[in-house]
C-alpha cells in the first residue's frame, strides 16, 4: 500500500463530512459556516486531484479494485467543480425556501464522495458501494423541500424507481460474477470467453441500471417529475453531476472488461442514444415548465453523449467525455438564468415567465440567448462543437444512420429552444424580475456565457486536454 | 503583405457589433449607434474595394491565402478568395451599409441591437465566401441563422413568429445533411481543406451521396423549387433592411456554393445530376414566374420573381460552360442589386403608407415622381432589358444553355418573358392608372438618404449592363480553370 496518497481526495472529503456534521451538531446555526466550509472542501479537493493524480500513469489500489488514471482524474475535477459552483450559487434559492440548513452541503459533498468512488471503481463491488452511496444522498436532495408536496413526491418517485433499478443492476452483477467467477473489471476482462451469451445478460442488466441513472430512454420516466418536483438548486445538480459519473462507470464497464464483447452492446447503445435523441427532443416541444423542459432536453444530450460511447473507439470516448464538459457549462447557464427569475421571494419556472424578458433584462437575456443557441448546436457556439466532436467519431465508424438521425434530432431540438427565444424576444414583457442578484450567481452565468460564446476562439484546449484519455 | 486583410474584414463588423453592445440604447444615442455602424460597415466596404484593387486577375489560384491552425490535427482556419468569391465579398460590403442608411423609418424600436444583428450577420457572409475549409464554411453558413432568426422574429411583420421559425428550420435541416457529408469528406480524405480536396479528388463512388447531401443544403438556401416556400414568407415579414440582405447576399451563398463545392468537389457527381438541377431550375424559372404573376402583396411577388431569378443562376452554374457560370455570376450579383433596390423601393412606399398590397396604390407617378423613375429603371433590370445587368446574366445564362439543351433554354426562355409580364404589370399597377386612393396624395417623395442608397443601386447596374467587362475580368481566370479542372477530371475517371 504505497500508493495511499492517490486516493487522498477521498479521504480528505470522508473526513470533511465527519467533521463538518460533527460541527453541525455542536455548534448553533452553523449552516453558514457549514456551507463555507464545504466550498472550501470542494475546491481543495479539486486542488489535490488536480495535483496529485491527474498526470501519473494509471495506477491501480486495493488489489485492483480501485483505478486511478487521467480519466478518473479529470472526471473527479469536473464533478468537484460543478457540485462546487451548484453549492456556490444556490445559497439566495435555499435562503428563500428556508431551507438553508446544515444537512444541504453535507448531503453534496457525501454525494460527491459516493460519485469520486464510482468514478475511480474497477470493481462491481467498489462500483455499486459508490453508487448507492450518491444515490442516497440524492434521494435525501431531491426531497429536501420537504414542506412542499411535489418536492416530497420526487424524492419518493426517484427513491422507488432508483432502488429498483439498482437492483437489477445488482442482478446483473451477480450474473457477471457467477459467469466469470470475479467482479474485478480487469480479471473479468480475461476470463469471460468462456460462456459469452451468459454474460451477455449480465452487460444487458447493468447497461439498464446504469441507463437508468443517466435517464436514458427507455428507462427515463422519472427525470421530468423529478427535475420538477426538486428544488432548483438540486435540479441542477441532478442534471449534471450524477451523469458525469454514471458515464464514466459506462465507459470504464464497456471498453475494460467488454471491449471484446461490442457486437453485443453496441447495438444497445446505438439504440439508448437514438431513442434518447429522438425522444427528448420530440417529448420537450410541448412542455410549459423550464425544469421539465430542460429535463427532456438533457435526455436528448445524454443520447448525443452514448452516441460517442457506441462507437467503441478511443475517439469516440473523448468525444463523449469533451460533450458532458460542454454540456455541463451550458446547463450551468441556464440554471443560473432560471435561479435570477425572482420577483418578491417567488421563484418563476414556467416558460411564459420568460415573455419579453428581453425588454426588462437584456443582459440576462442575451445570456440565454446565447445558451439556447448553444444547447441547440448552433456555430459558432460551444455546442456546436461539441455535437460537432461526437458527429467526427460516429462517422469515422461508419454509422451514418446513427448520425443523420442525431442531427435531425437536433433540428427538432432546435424548435424547442427556438421557442424559448421566441418567447423571450418576440412576444409581449411582463413585469421584471429582481435585479439584486447574488454576485456568484451573476458571475457563474457570465463566465459559462462567455465560455460558450468564446470556445470557438481557442478549441483546441479542451480536445488537448481530452485526448490524454487513452482507454483502449 | 502579411497584412491580414481577410480576416479584418471578417473581423471589422463584429468589433463594430461589439462596440455597439457596449454603449448604452439610450434614444438621444440612436444617431451615434447609426453612424457607429455606418462608419464600420463603409470602413469595410472601402477595404473590399482594396482588396479588389490588389486582386490579381491572371491568376485562378486562390490570394491572400490565411492558414493558421484552429483545432490541433483537424482542422485549419484557412481563409482565401479568388475570381469566384471576391466579386461576392464586395457585393456583401456594398449592400450592408446601403442597409444601416435605409433603417431609418423601418425601424422604430430597438435599433442598436438591429444594427448589432446586421454587423454580426455581415461578419458571418464574408466569411461564408472567404473560407477555404470546409468546416469553416459550416461553419459561417450555420451561424448566419442566428442573427437572421433574429431580424426577421423581432423586427419582422404580422406573421414574424411563423415566418422566422421556418426560414430557420428548414435551413438548418437542409444543412445538417451537409455536416454529415463534410465529416465523411474528413475521413475519405483526411482534410476538408478545399485547396487540398481540389488537388485530391474525391473517389467517384461516394461523389453522388456526398453531392446530394450538399445539395440538400444549398437547394433550401437557393431556393429551389419546391422547398422555396420559406422564402415568400420570410421575405414578406422581415424588415426591410432583412429581405434586403437575405435576397442580396443570403440566397447568392448557396449559388456560391454550388460552384465552389459542387462542382469543384464532385465533378462526376454534378456530371450525373445536372438534368436533376435542369428540371427543377425550369420548373423553378416557369412556376414561380406564373406565381408570380398573381401576387397582390409586392414583396411577395418580388419574392417569387427572386425564385425565379436564382433558377437562371442553377441553370446556368450546370450547363458548365464559360458563358453560363460567368452569367450566372453576374446574374447574381446584379440579382443582389436589383432584388435589393427593389426590396428598398417597397420599403419607401410601405413607411408612407403601411400597405404592401398592390392594390393600395396607382397613379403615384404624379405624386411621386423621383420614386417612379429609379423603380423603373430596377423594374426593367429585373426582367433583364439590354443596357442593365440583368440582361447580361440572362443572355449569357441562356447562350450556354442553347448550347448545351434546345428544350431546356426554350423554356427558361418562355419564363424571361413572363418575368417581363409580372414585373412591367406590377409597374404599370403601382406607378400608373388612375389616382383612385385619395391617401396616396399626401405621399412625400423620396428623401435624401432614400434617394441616395436607390442612386448607389442603381449606378452599377446601369454601369455593368452597358459595360460588363470589369466582373468578367475579374472571374474569367477562375471559371475557366475550375472548368478545365473539372474536365479533365471527368475525362481522367472514364
Amino acid at each position: 500500500m504505497n500508493n495511499i496518497e492517490l486516493i487522498f481526495p477521498e479521504i480528505f472529503i470522508s473526513l470533511s463530512i465527519m467533521f463538518l456534521l460533527i460541527l453541525g451538531v455542536f455548534k448553533k446555526d452553523s449552516s453558514k459556516i457549514i456551507h463555507n466550509i464545504s466550498l472550501l472542501v470542494l475546491l481543495i479537493t479539486a486542488v489535490i486531484t488536480f495535483n496529485e493524480t491527474l498526470s501519473i500513469s494509471p495506477t491501480t489500489l486495493f488489489k485492483e479494485s480501485i483505478i486511478i488514471d487521467y480519466l478518473s482524474s479529470f472526471m473527479k475535477i469536473i464533478t468537484l467543480l460543478a457540485a462546487f459552483v451548484v453549492l456556490l450559487i444556490s445559497s439566495s434559492y435555499l435562503r428563500t425556501f428556508k431551507i438553508f440548513k446544515i444537512e444541504y452541503p453535507i448531503l453534496i459533498l457525501s454525494s460527491v464522495l459516493g460519485m469520486m468512488i464510482m468514478i475511480s471503481s474497477n470493481d462491481l463491488i467498489v462500483f455499486y458501494m459508490g453508487l448507492e452511496l450518491q444515490s442516497l444522498a440524492l434521494y435525501v436532495l431531491a426531497t429536501f423541500n420537504r414542506d412542499q408536496l411535489k418536492s416530497s413526491e420526487a424524492g419518493l418517485k426517484y427513491f422507488v424507481l432508483s432502488a429498483l433499478s439498482s437492483g437489477l443492476l445488482l442482478y446483473g452483477c451477480s450474473l457477471i460474477y457467477g459467469f466469470t467467477g470475479s467482479t474485478n473489471f480487469n480479471v473479468i476482462s480475461n476470463q469471460f470467453n468462456t460462456n459469452e451469451y451468459a454474460i451477455t445478460f449480465g452487460i444487458v442488466f447493468i447497461l439498464v441500471g446504469l441507463a437508468f441513472k443517466i435517464s436514458a430512454v427507455p428507462f427515463h420516466m422519472w427525470a421530468p417529475d423529478v427535475y420538477e418536483g426538486s428544488p432548483t438548486s438540486v435540479t441542477l445538480f441532478f442534471t449534471m453531476v450524477p451523469k458525469i459519473a454514471a458515464l464514466t462507470v459506462f465507459i470504464r464497464f464497456l471498453y475494460v472488461p467488454f471491449l471484446n464483447l461490442i457486437d453485443q452492446w453496441q447495438m444497445i447503445l446505438v439504440f439508448l442514444s437514438i431513442a434518447s435523441m429522438l425522444f427528448g427532443a420530440i417529448a420537450a416541444i410541448g412542455q410549459k415548465n423550464l425544469k421539465r423542459l430542460i429535463a427532456y432536453s438533457s435526455i436528448s444530450h445524454i443520447g448525443y453523449a452514448l452516441a460517442g460511447l457506441a462507437t467503441g473507439s478511443n475517439d469516440g470516448i473523448q468525444s463523449s467525455v469533451i460533450y458532458m464538459t460542454i454540456y455541463i457549462i451550458m446547463n450551468l447557464g441556464f440554471f443560473s438564468c432560471l435561479l435570477m427569475m425572482k420577483r418578491n421571494n417567488i421563484y418563476y419556472e414556467q416558460i411564459d415567465d420568460l415573455s419579453g424578458l428581453s425588454k426588462n433584462h437584456p443582459l440576462l437575456s442575451i445570456s440565454l440567448l446565447i445558451i439556447l443557441f448553444s444547447l441547440a448546436g448552433i456555430p459558432p457556439l460551444a455546442g456546436f462543437f461539441a455535437k460537432f466532436y461526437i458527429f467526427k467519431s460516429v462517422i469515422e465508424q461508419s454509422m451514418y444512420f446513427l448520425a443523420i438521425v442525431g442531427l435531425l434530432s437536433t433540428v427538432v431540438a432546435a424548435f424547442y429552444y427556438l421557442r424559448i427565444i421566441k418567447i423571450m424576444y418576440f412576444d409581449e414583457e411582463k413585469d421584471s424580475y429582481d435585479k439584486d442578484h447574488n454576485l456568484w450567481l451573476k458571475l457563474s452565468l457570465t463566465v459559462s456565457t462567455i465560455l460558450i460564446l468564446m470556445y470557438f476562439i481557442f478549441p483546441s484546449e479542451l480536445i488537448d486536454a481530452i485526448s490524454k484519455i487513452n482507454i483502449i | 503583405m502579411n497584412f491580414p486583410i481577410l480576416s479584418s474584414l471578417i473581423l471589422l463588423p463584429s468589433i463594430g457589433a461589439l462596440f455597439l453592445f457596449f454603449t448604452k440604447s439610450k434614444s438621444e444615442n440612436k444617431f451615434t449607434a447609426k453612424y457607429v455602424a455606418l462608419f464600420t460597415s463603409l470602413v469595410n466596404f472601402f477595404l473590399s474595394i482594396y482588396l479588389w484593387f490588389l486582386f490579381d486577375q491572371t491568376t485562378s489560384a486562390f490570394q491572400f491565402v490565411e492558414d493558421r491552425i484552429w483545432i490541433k490535427g483537424l482542422i485549419n482556419y484557412k481563409v482565401g478568395v479568388d475570381g469566384i468569391s471576391i466579386l461576392f465579398i464586395i457585393l456583401t460590403t456594398f449592400i450592408t451599409p446601403l442597409c444601416i442608411i435605409s433603417v431609418n423609418n423601418s425601424v422604430t424600436k430597438r435599433l442598436n441591437e438591429f444594427l448589432i444583428a446586421i454587423l454580426v450577420m455581415e461578419t458571418f457572409m464574408i466569411g461564408v465566401f472567404c473560407s477555404l475549409d470546409l468546416v469553416v464554411f459550416y461553419l459561417f453558413f450555420e451561424a448566419g441563422l442566428i442573427p437572421m432568426f433574429l431580424i426577421i422574429g423581432i423586427w419582422g411583420g404580422a406573421r414574424r413568429v411563423y415566418s422566422a421559425f421556418k426560414f430557420f428550420l428548414f435551413t438548418l435541416l437542409g444543412s445538417v445533411l451537409m455536416l454529415v457529408a463534410i465529416i465523411s469528406i474528413y475521413w475519405i480524405t483526411g482534410t476538408t481543406d478545399v485547396v487540398e480536396l481540389y488537388e485530391l479528388g474525391i473517389d467517384t463512388k461516394y461523389q453522388n451521396l456526398l453531392w446530394l447531401a450538399f445539395f440538400s443544403s444549398f437547394a433550401v438556401k437557393t431556393p429551389m423549387w419546391p422547398v422555396h416556400t420559406w422564402l415568400p414568407d420570410a421575405h414578406v415579414e422581415a424588415p426591410t433592411a432583412g429581405s434586403v440582405l437575405l435576397a442580396a447576399i443570403l440566397l447568392k451563398m448557396a449559388g456560391y456554393g454550388f460552384i465552389r463545392f459542387s462542382l469543384g468537389l464532385f465533378p462526376s457527381a454534378s456530371e450525373v445530376f445536372t438534368p436533376l438541377i435542369y428540371t427543377l431550375s425550369v420548373i423553378a424559372i416557369i412556376f414561380t414566374s406564373l406565381i408570380a404573376l398573381m401576387q397582390e402583396d409586392m414583396k411577395k411577388l418580388i419574392a417569387y420573381s427572386s425564385v425565379a431569378h436564382m433558377g437562371f443562376v442553377t441553370l446556368g452554374i450546370f450547363t458548365i460552360q464559360q458563358q453560363g457560370i460567368e452569367g450566372s455570376i453576374i446574374q447574381m450579383i446584379s440579382h443582389g442589386l436589383v432584388s435589393a433596390a427593389l426590396f428598398l423601393c417597397v420599403g419607401v412606399v410601405y413607411d408612407r403608407m403601411h400597405s404592401r398590397l398592390i392594390a393600395t396604390y396607382g397613379g403615384i407617378v404624379t405624386v411621386i415622381p423621383k420614386y417612379a423613375i429609379l423603380f423603373m429603371v430596377f423594374t426593367l433590370a429585373a426582367l433583364g432589358l439590354p443596357g442593365t445587368s440583368g440582361f447580361v446574366g440572362e443572355f449569357l445564362i441562356l447562350m450556354a444553355a442553347f448550347k448545351d439543351n434546345f428544350l431546356v433554354a426554350v423554356l427558361a426562355s418562355l419564363g424571361v418573358i413572363i418575368g417581363a409580364a409580372y414585373m412591367l404589370w406590377l409597374y404599370k399597377r403601382v406607378i400608373f392608372g388612375k389616382l383612385i386612393n385619395s391617401e396616396l396624395k399626401k405621399m412625400i417623395d423620396l428623401n435624401k438618404s432614400e434617394a441616395f442608397t436607390l442612386t448607389c443601386l442603381a449606378i452599377p447596374t446601369l454601369y455593368f449592363g452597358f459595360y460588363p467587362e470589369p466582373l468578367i475580368n475579374t472571374i474569367e481566370v477562375s471559371i475557366s480553370d475550375l472548368i478545365d479542372t473539372y474536365n479533365f477530371s471527368l475525362a481522367s475517371k472514364q
